[in-house]
């Protein structure tokens, strides 16, 4: 089946695809039928940033992946992300406490 | 007899009389020909949807797939400009049958062909299989597991779809529906209800269920093709065009 289950995510930051570096400023998030990946299903990711007139469809970063995996991926963003934030801010506080 | 074909990319004139590529292939004899109209899957132009234009090129058919993405990314790969498409919400209806009314002109303005045109559309194609046979002079069309011509998509989503039932009484050409028992849109309910809507309305129909197939059972490239179905659909599909496109 098609699902068409799509979201438009405005994100921050840059991806490195054929042209090199660039900006991004959305993430389009679909689970539905890869173009390359031997599944029948995938979770995609669409990195692009529309805000750019100038770019073409070429200029996306595009991951294909199984459910699985896709899951374990945003487990492993989410714990890095806190594991990275908390040792960032308790640098911080001990930064802040020995002045 | 000589089974030499032709297959190249070209431009013909779509929606607003914008210049789109299509993929045409068809076969070198003198004709007179059938036509057909190839209608991409929601994956977009890809490598599956040309073979299967070739495919119907082999079998004596003038045949075209017109590129539905293509204004999202002219210059892009066919999986790019997919993807460009489907961040904007996908191709909107009357965008597609402008497309599809300018393959069907294409067509019918070649001297080797018979004047005669179908359409057939895989997954979200069949959608519009079903759309351009209700709204466009087609002589035959078949639909491929295309969803949301009963139900809406699921609600929150960019998409444009809208179900397009009520067109059903504006079908003006034979429709050969081929499904898969597994799939979940269409699931059989939904398909079962359009063959009550079109028996109601004394449409020409035929639709199929394929047991032990789900959506894109003729996709040779993807998990889920199954050649029993596909193969028997195949032969269904040409038996259907033989019947309505012939001379």
């Amino acid at each position: 089946m098609c699902t068409y289950v799509t979201e438009n995510v405005a994100v921050s930051g840059s991806a490195k695809g054929q042209g090199g570096w660039s900006s991004v400023s959305r993430a389009t998030v679909y689970f539905d039928h890869p173009f390359h990946a031997p599944l029948e299903h995938s979770l995609n990711i669409d990195f692009t940033d529309p805000r750019d007139e100038g770019a073409d469809a070429s200029r996306r970063v595009a991951v294909e992946l199984s459910a699985e995996s896709a899951r374990a991926l945003a487990q492993a963003i989410l714990a890095t992300l806190d594991s990275g934030e908390a040792s960032v801010n308790g640098a911080a506080a001990a930064a802040t406490a020995g002045r | 007899m000589y089974d030499g074909t032709l297959a190249e990319t070209i431009r013909i004139s779509g929606y607003g009389g914008e210049l789109i590529k299509a993929y045409f292939a068809r076969p070198l004899g003198p004709g007179p020909m059938p036509g057909v109209v190839v209608i991409h899957h929601g994956p977009g132009w890809d490598e599956g949807s040309k073979e299967i234009t070739r495919r119907f090129a082999v079998n004596g058919y003038a045949a075209i797939c017109p590129h539905l993405y293509h204004r999202a990314g002219p210059d892009a790969s066919p999986d790019d400009a997919a993807a460009a498409a489907r961040a904007a919400g996908g191709v909107p209806d009357q965008q597609f049958l402008g497309d599809a009314a300018g393959a069907i002109d294409f067509l019918r303005s070649l001297t080797y062909t018979n004047g005669k045109v179908g359409c057939i559309g895989y997954c979200s194609g069949g959608r519009q299989s079903f759309l351009a046979a209700c709204s466009l002079a087609l002589d035959a069309a078949v639909d491929c597991y295309g969803a949301c011509v009963i139900n809406a998509p699921p609600p929150g989503l960019p998409f444009k779809l809208e179900p397009c039932v009520h067109l059903a009484d504006q079908l003006a050409c034979p429709l050969l529906g081929l499904f898969g028992e597994e799939d979940k849109m269409p699931a059989p309910a939904e398909t079962g209800e359009l063959a009550k809507v079109l028996e109601d309305l004394g449409k020409t129909y035929d639709f199929h269920t394929y047991p032990g197939a789900g959506h894109g059972f003729f996709a040779v490239d993807r998990p889920s093709y199954r050649p029993e179905a596909a193969v028997d659909g195949w032969g269904k599909v040409f038996g259907w065009f033989e019947r309505y496109l012939a001379a």
